[in-house]
């Protein structure tokens, strides 16, 4: 009999199967469950309907399972937003949800990168979250996946919620990692490969001597984009470098799960690193790369470095190496993730690097990543961004147009004003 | 079901283009309706009239978990989506809110159906039947076992699991 991939594992040990194979339908226990001012008060809002209806509840499945972020329209815009966020603290004080992450109340930031930051999913475990990047956290060793409003109310009152069990795909990345080449230009690559939807509905499992090389950070690189291709969810199989990052910050115990050796994937697919070159994907689609080297005469308003694809601290700590004792010649603003980062971050003097390089430094916020606030896009304005998405209007006005890359490729292009091969960057 | 076609035949139609990013702040689904689709055809809200459908390219739905995407399309009359695929979340969103049927046609019948045609969808026998093409008649996609009980039951609230799904759930 064909053995099971983690992914198969983790949801056969979740539905208290001995086995389960691509195709089936499980109902899944879930162990963790995050949602955030966007997904939140579409659920405070179909409680308040069941309770309209006569439907009494005693309380959530598990408030100590459950945490909300404040992070896509914070800090608060307008009015509206400011509503939002005061709706879901009083949900959370009603339900009894403690790990609730305020803005202006210390640590706090984008949902995804809190997830790790603060090892609130651990190896092993099944995790959904109210948001499309939920796919990130697969990267701790966990099934990671990205759910709507309703679904996110159906597990908060009974814990489980259906998957069909997905195919999974291996992609094993081999070779040196060349020092210009960040995960960033690994995920980019291979969602141009095999297309914005060429994982819909399946696992995309990462391995191979690069991945067990990578740092936590960067594999959550890898992950958080799998979402671009249509992916269920995106996987790496905890090791030691997993352990360790979640050491450094819990002593919470876990049972890691990995695939057995006669694992069956639906694709196996190679890559080897050593010859990747920085990638950008152009508008409007993230599946639509080129390399950074091709499009280099293109000059664009503005650099964003942000998100939760690329605003963690080795996002930071790497983009702050090229803007070091220079002068930005665009618009450019960083956001880091989360506060816990931003301090980090200022220990380090790479705050410092930015606000003296021009830059402007704001808040961690979701921001104009998702075209929120903070900087969104006018007409016909042109962005290079270490964020995950370019779709028409993704960032700001429907005739703006949004560059995806690396960090490194943003911060070498807002020295520039043209997007630039972090390469040329150095020989300057 | 029967209504009126409104086609955009673009693969990769995504929650970004039928519902846009500022959006996403609002819940009031009259409100949110007034936008759908604002990134493809500004003008849409006001050619649809309940019981239509929609008919697009493969992939629709990419991008985001917002369930503010089929709110806005049902809100507006959209009973079903006819398309080659669906993003998984977006499909799933569409069922278990019961807001309104993704539909998995083949990529020749989303050719053959044009703009405003009227389509007579029959989910029990999977036929499309194309009223102003002489009744033709196209073939769709079953759902799933599990889809299919959600669907019938209005939604994933509503739905009830029996023995079996029980038995998956560990708590017999």
């Amino acid at each position: 009999m064909a053995g099971m991939t983690v992914t198969e594992k983790i949801l056969a040990r979740a539905s208290d199967k001995g086995s389960v194979s691509p195709g089936d339908v499980v109902f899944a226990r879930v162990d963790k469950l995050m949602m955030h001012d966007v997904s939140g008060p579409g659920v405070i809002k179909l409680f308040n309907e069941w309770e309209k209806r006569g439907k009494k509840f005693e309380g959530i499945w598990d408030p100590e399972r459950v945490w909300i972020t404040e992070d896509h329209f914070v800090p608060a815009p307008d009015r509206i937003s400011a509503d939002n966020i005061n709706a879901l603290s009083a949900w959370s004080e009603k339900y009894g949800v403690k790990k609730h992450f305020k803005y202006g109340m210390g640590q706090y930031g984008i949902c995804h990168t809190l997830s790790h930051e603060e090892a609130l999913v651990l190896p092993g475990e099944v995790y959904v979250g109210g948001d499309s990047h939920t796919n990130t956290t697969g990267a701790m060793g966990a099934f990671a996946a990205g759910l709507g409003h309703t679904d996110i109310a159906y597990v908060l009152m009974n814990g489980v919620i259906w998957f069909r069990v997905p195919e999974t795909m291996l992609f094993r990345l081999s070779g040196l990692k060349p020092d210009y080449i960040m995960a960033k230009d690994m995920i980019l690559a291979i969602i141009g490969d095999i297309g914005t939807d060429g994982a819909n509905y399946k696992a995309m499992q990462f391995s191979g001597e690069i991945v067990e090389n990578l740092p936590m950070e960067e594999r959550l690189t890898l992950t958080n984009m799998t979402t671009e291709a249509g992916a269920k969810n995106g996987i790496i199989e905890s090791d030691a470098t997993t352990d360790q990052y979640i050491r450094e910050r819990t002593d919470a115990k876990y049972t890691p799960l990995v695939g057995d050796k006669n694992a069956e994937f639906s694709e196996v697919f190679e890559y080897e690193i050593d010859k990747l070159e920085p990638i950008v994907a152009k508008p409007f689609s993230p599946g639509n790369i080129s390399a950074a080297r091709e499009l280099q005469g293109i000059e664009v308003n503005k650099a964003y470095i942000g998100s939760c694809t690329g605003a963690k601290l080795e996002d930071l700590r790497l983009a702050a190496k090229f803007m070091k004792g220079k002068k930005v010649k665009i618009r450019t603003e960083v956001l880091p993730a989360t506060q816990s980062i931003y301090i980090k971050a200022m220990k380090e003097g790479l705050i410092n690097t930015f606000v003296e390089a021009g830059a402007v430094v704001g808040p961690p916020t979701c921001g104009a990543c998702c075209g929120a606030h903070m900087g969104v896009l006018g007409k016909d304005e042109i962005c290079i961004s270490t964020t995950n998405r370019n779709f028409p209007g993704r960032m700001g006005h429907v005739e703006s147009q949004t560059y995806l890359a690396s960090p490194m490729v943003v911060a070498a292009s807002s020295l520039t004003g043209k997007i630039t091969d972090p390469r040329d960057a150095v020989k300057n | 079901m029967k209504g009126r076609v409104h086609k955009y035949e673009r693969d990769n139609i995504d929650t970004d283009v039928i519902i846009p990013g500022p959006y996403l702040k609002i819940h009031d689904h009259k409100e949110l309706a007034k936008h759908a689709m604002e990134g493809i055809d500004p003008k849409f809200p006001e050619k649809v009239s309940e019981g239509d459908f929609l008919v697009c390219g493969s992939n629709f739905g990419c991008g985001s978990s917002r369930e503010h995407a089929p709110i806005a399309l049902s809100y507006l009359g959209i009973k079903a989506i006819l398309a080659p695929s669906f993003a998984r979340i977006f499909y799933r969103n569409a069922v278990d809110g019961g807001y309104l049927l993704p539909i998995e046609i083949e990529e020749s019948t989303m050719e053959r159906i044009s703009d405003k045609d009227e389509l007579e969808v029959d989910t029990d026998r999977n036929k499309i039947t194309n009223l102003s093409k002489n009744d033709e008649s196209y073939n769709m996609k079953p759902f799933p076992e599990l889809i299919s009980k959600i669907v019938k039951a209005g939604g994933l609230m509503n739905f009830k699991y029996d023995k079996e799904e029980r038995k998956t759930r560990g708590d017999t």
